[in-house]
């Protein structure tokens, strides 16, 4: 029996969804989360609690909290939400608001991680290189970002398993349509809803069960190679 | 080449107001732990910004009123103490790491891997390195990026008197075959002794002299500030020839020495030092004496129980108690001789 006929469509469809919606979620803020975290780790600004405080925000909020406040500024009425439905985002009830749910919730648990990893580079090492000659940008590909690598495999990680378990901000946000903004958890909560559900919903458990001891594994992996390098 | 520096900065603890200027060769910025000698460096490098100031290199102007040149633009060398090498590159990619930023750096990558010794290490990571190839890795690495002036900041501190004696020696070649000024800092004699030809000689942020070592360590009132059992003088001789007996005969300009354990070919320069505390005075000629260096000498100048002499054109010190300079009524322009025990060779 294939992988394809132990899970139902449904389910699949939700498995797959939820995938590409973490995978999603965790790529696109990785960016903003090491810039963000380069902020609050080594610049002094005024602001600097005020920003620390917003990124923290949905660590400490409700989810249904967040999520509503998603949908009263993304959804198609809001006032985020109606300036971008005229260029063709939509974030409302589709899976990419699925993936903005998640990434939001995720955020702060990515920048935390990767905020600890800039604190631990010696800014000695970025002087020693500044004395060579090489221009600040090139420094930070060069040294701060290389010596960072199993921060940013760790913050990556954590936001992945955030999004892959996100539920409270999604349902939300974006409802639980099948094939639509139904991830693994919302097809969870929905089956077990049904009569005569458990069956489905015991076969996602395991797969939330493998995909999560997935990541764990190889973020470990991947976080120990690049430790052997240095 | 020189590099002239005038700078004012104020810190918590610390009122730095120091002016100097630093010719070729190796200028040591020498003084107690905490006087400001890295805050010095540092604000030369381009890595910390003075209140106030100007330094000055061959007359490119690094910082004034109205320049700051970032530590990219300055090119100066910087040899940490902690040596900073990049721990996720190998031994060659740190040293190739300012090639691509400076003109004419990496040019002589294989000259410098070759005095430094660095060949086996290239692919080595620095953690698997010993303090002393860390260092030599670290000065390769400032060496190959080009400098205009090559800065240390106590490149010995951090290791163990085994490994700096293994440093001491590339050290040594550094300065003799690398035409770089060199300002290094230091809080110890025998480095300074074994590396400087000038000193600048600090004290809680400000600089109390700055001259030659060879005056210094002959001057009775700033050779105390080396540390009062390292007064005494360093004077120059030259190896005349061998006694039977294995003793070497060395011509000073204070007249010829009989010394022992001499290992260099005769003909040879050698650096000697004698210690204050290792002289005595005899306003004779004195008689049945155990030791074989006596020179004449006249008293030039006395301050507290330190003595200088001259030698011919050399300056010396002695160092003898106040109650024998009065019982020998030494002052200036007297003649006396010096009963030298002991004399090392620090240098040939």
């Amino acid at each position: 029996m294939s992988l394809t006929d132990w899970l139902g469509p449904q389910e699949w469809q939700a498995v797959v969804l939820s995938l590409r919606v973490s995978l999603v979620a965790t790529l696109v803020s990785l960016p903003f989360a090491t810039a963000v975290a380069w902020l609050l780790a080594r610049r002094q600004f005024p602001g600097h609690a005020f920003l620390s405080g917003i990124v923290h925000l949905p660590l400490i909020l409700p989810p249904v909290v967040v999520g509503y406040l998603l949908l009263i500024t993304f959804g198609t009425q809001g006032p985020v939400g109606s300036l971008l439905k005229p260029l063709g985002i939509v974030f409302a009830f589709r899976w990419t608001g699925a993936a903005l749910a998640a990434a939001i919730m995720g955020f702060p648990l990515m920048v935390r991680a990767i905020r600890l990893g800039f604190e631990a580079v010696d800014p000695k090492l970025e002087q020693a290189a500044a004395t060579l000659g090489a221009p600040r940008p090139w420094i930070f590909a060069t040294v701060t970002l290389p010596l960072i690598i199993p921060a940013l495999l760790a913050g990556a990680t954590l936001g992945f398993a955030k999004a892959m378990g996100e539920f409270g901000a999604t349902i939300t946000f974006v409802s639980n349509i099948p094939g639509q903004t139904q991830t693994l958890p919302s097809a969870i909560y929905a089956f077990l809803e049904t009569p005569g559900g458990e069956g489905p919903a015991m076969r996602l458990v395991l797969v939330s069960i493998v995909v999560a001891m997935g990541a764990v594994v190889l973020s470990e992996y991947l976080a120990r190679r690049a430790a052997s390098r240095t | 080449m020189s590099l002239s520096v005038a700078l004012r900065h104020a810190f918590p603890g610390l009122d730095l107001d120091v002016v100097f200027e630093a010719p070729s060769g190796v200028t040591a910025l020498f003084g107690p732990s905490g006087c400001g000698k890295s805050t010095t460096i540092n604000a030369i490098s381009g890595l910390l910004r003075p209140d106030s100031g100007r330094i000055a290199l061959d007359g490119r102007v690094l910082f004034d009123s109205g320049t700051n040149l970032s530590p990219q633009e300055r090119r100066i060398g910087y040899v940490f103490q902690d040596a900073r090498l990049f721990p996720h590159m190998t031994v060659e990619r740190n040293l190739r790491y300012p090639s691509r930023w400076r003109r004419n750096a990496g040019r002589d990558f294989d000259r410098i891997v070759k005095m430094l010794a660095l060949g086996p290490l290239l692919h080595r990571r620095p953690s698997t390195l010993s303090g002393g190839e860390k260092q030599r890795t670290a000065i390769g690495r400032a060496l190959l990026s080009d400098p205009a002036l090559l800065v240390m900041d106590e490149p010995l501190a951090a290791l163990d008197e085994g490994r700096k004696a293994e440093i001491m020696p590339w050290l040594e070649r550094l300065r003799d075959e690398v035409r770089l000024p060199i300002l290094y800092v230091s809080h110890s004699v025998p480095e300074v002794l074994r590396l400087a030809t000038t000193v600048v000689l600090m004290r809680k942020g400000r600089v109390i002299h700055a001259g030659s070592l060879r005056d210094i360590l002959a001057d009775p009132l700033l050779a105390p500030e080396l540390g009062a059992r390292e007064a005494g003088a360093l004077i120059q001789g030259r190896v005349d020839s061998y006694e039977p007996d294995g003793m070497a005969r060395v011509t000073t300009a204070g007249g010829t020495m009989l010394l022992q354990d001499i290992h260099v070919p005769a003909g040879s320069d050698l650096k000697l030092r004698i210690l204050a505390h290792e002289v005595i005075l005899s306003r004779t000629a004195p008689e049945g004496l155990s030791a074989l260096n006596v020179l004449p000498a006249s008293v030039t100048q006395i301050s507290g129980g330190l003595v200088q002499l001259a030698l011919g054109n050399e300056r010396m010190l002695a160092q003898i108690t106040p109650r024998s300079i009065e019982a020998l009524e030494l002052k200036p322009g007297i003649s006396c001789f010096a009963i030298i025990k002991s004399v090392s060779v620090v240098h040939s």
